[in-house]
């Protein structure tokens, strides 16, 4: 049995669940918040004892990406592995190491001045997708229609004090169902697959917007794309999404990190907690 | 289930009895959000819960 350390900075309907499933199947767990947390490089002194194993569950990326670096720095085995959480919270890092991996991925232009991003986007021509490289819940992703749009975009991004809203992350609009598929991989194993559809009025398809859940089959395909893409990002728990391209089949546009399952949970027939909690105790070990 | 006054409106926040340190809690009336510090038996402390920040997600 494993003390398993789960750090949050939010309590989601996912940490608590996580935390009543490990004590549930005979593990130690407890929970810490990670704004509560200090640690020096000195002697690695911190007050907390974070157990075997460490699922990092912070809401805020750099949060939790940066305590991720602290505590392997103090020898802790911590679930994403700072790299993976590195890649996977960064669009524009996911997009290179799918590409580098050769795993199917909507065709995606990164520009670093507002001149470039318009000449690309006039390039890869209209409809397309434009979206902040950190972030998440599909916050700030923006269908532009034509170059009219375009250029207020850009003009209003040149405006924010943000420096990362001066990285152009533009990508094909994709022909597909008015669906997504969102895979819970663990392990580089899918536990479970859902589809995601768009509420009325709306085309993203992100749960928290209002998207239904539906059971989506584990074919061959998408267990084997699921597979490449988690070893690409260095493997963990992680939340795959992808689309289905009516030219080009499934391709992968995001991986995330932190991955809620409360949608999910609500169709899957999977214990999605349990398959998590095993593999940190597997971990752990 | 514990009755708390919501530290913006004044109105009544019902926290249930399943409820832990660091979960979230939103005033039905005002839309204030709060964050759970300390619940023991009937006593619950609140803090204003951080503002949702651009890296937020998951």
């Amino acid at each position: 049995m494993s003390d398993i350390c789960i750090v949050y900075d939010r309590v989601r309907w996912e940490e608590k669940c996580l935390c009543e499933k490990a004590i549930k199947l005979g593990h130690t767990s407890k929970m810490i918040d990670a704004k509560t947390l200090a640690i020096s490089t000195f002697d690695g002194n911190t007050s907390h004892n974070f157990g075997d194993i460490v699922l990092q569950r912070c809401i805020s990326h750099y949060r939790g990406l940066y305590l991720t670096a602290c505590l392997e720095f103090l020898g802790s085995n911590v679930i994403n592995a700072y790299s993976t959480a590195e890649i996977c919270g960064n669009k524009l890092l996911t997009s290179v190491y799918l590409s580098r991996h050769r795993i199917p991925t909507p065709v995606t232009q990164f520009a670093f001045g507002p001149d470039v991003a318009g000449e690309v986007g006039d390039e890869m021509g209209y409809p397309l997708v434009l979206k902040p490289i950190v972030g998440s819940w599909g916050r700030m992703i923006i269908p532009i229609k034509d170059k009219d749009v375009m250029d207020s975009i850009i003009e209003m991004r040149e405006e924010m004090s943000n420096p990362l809203n001066k990285i152009y992350y533009l990508q094909d609009y994709v022909n597909r169902p008015p669906r997504d598929i969102r895979t819970i991989v663990v392990d580089d194993r899918v536990v479970t697959a859902i589809y995601r559809y768009s509420p009325e009025g709306e085309w993203r398809t992100n749960i928290s917007r209002g998207g239904k859940a539906e059971l989506c089959p584990i074919t061959n395909e998408l267990e084997d794309i699921c597979m490449k893409t988690s070893k690409a990002v260095g493997s963990g728990i992680l939340g795959i999404d992808l689309m289905e391209d009516k030219e080009k089949g499934l391709v992968v546009h995001e991986v995330n990190n932190t991955v809620e399952f409360k949608g999910a949970s609500t169709v899957s027939e999977k214990d999605i907690a349990a398959e998590i909690v095993n593999y940190a105790s597997k971990m752990a070990m | 289930m514990v009755t708390i006054k919501c530290h913006e409106c004044d109105k009544e926040l019902n926290i249930s009895n399943d409820s832990i340190k660091g979960e979230i809690v939103t005033c039905p009336d005002c839309g204030s959000d709060f964050e759970i510090v300390s619940i023991e038996n009937d006593k619950v402390e609140l803090k204003p819960a951080e503002k949702v920040g651009e890296d937020w997600g998951e």
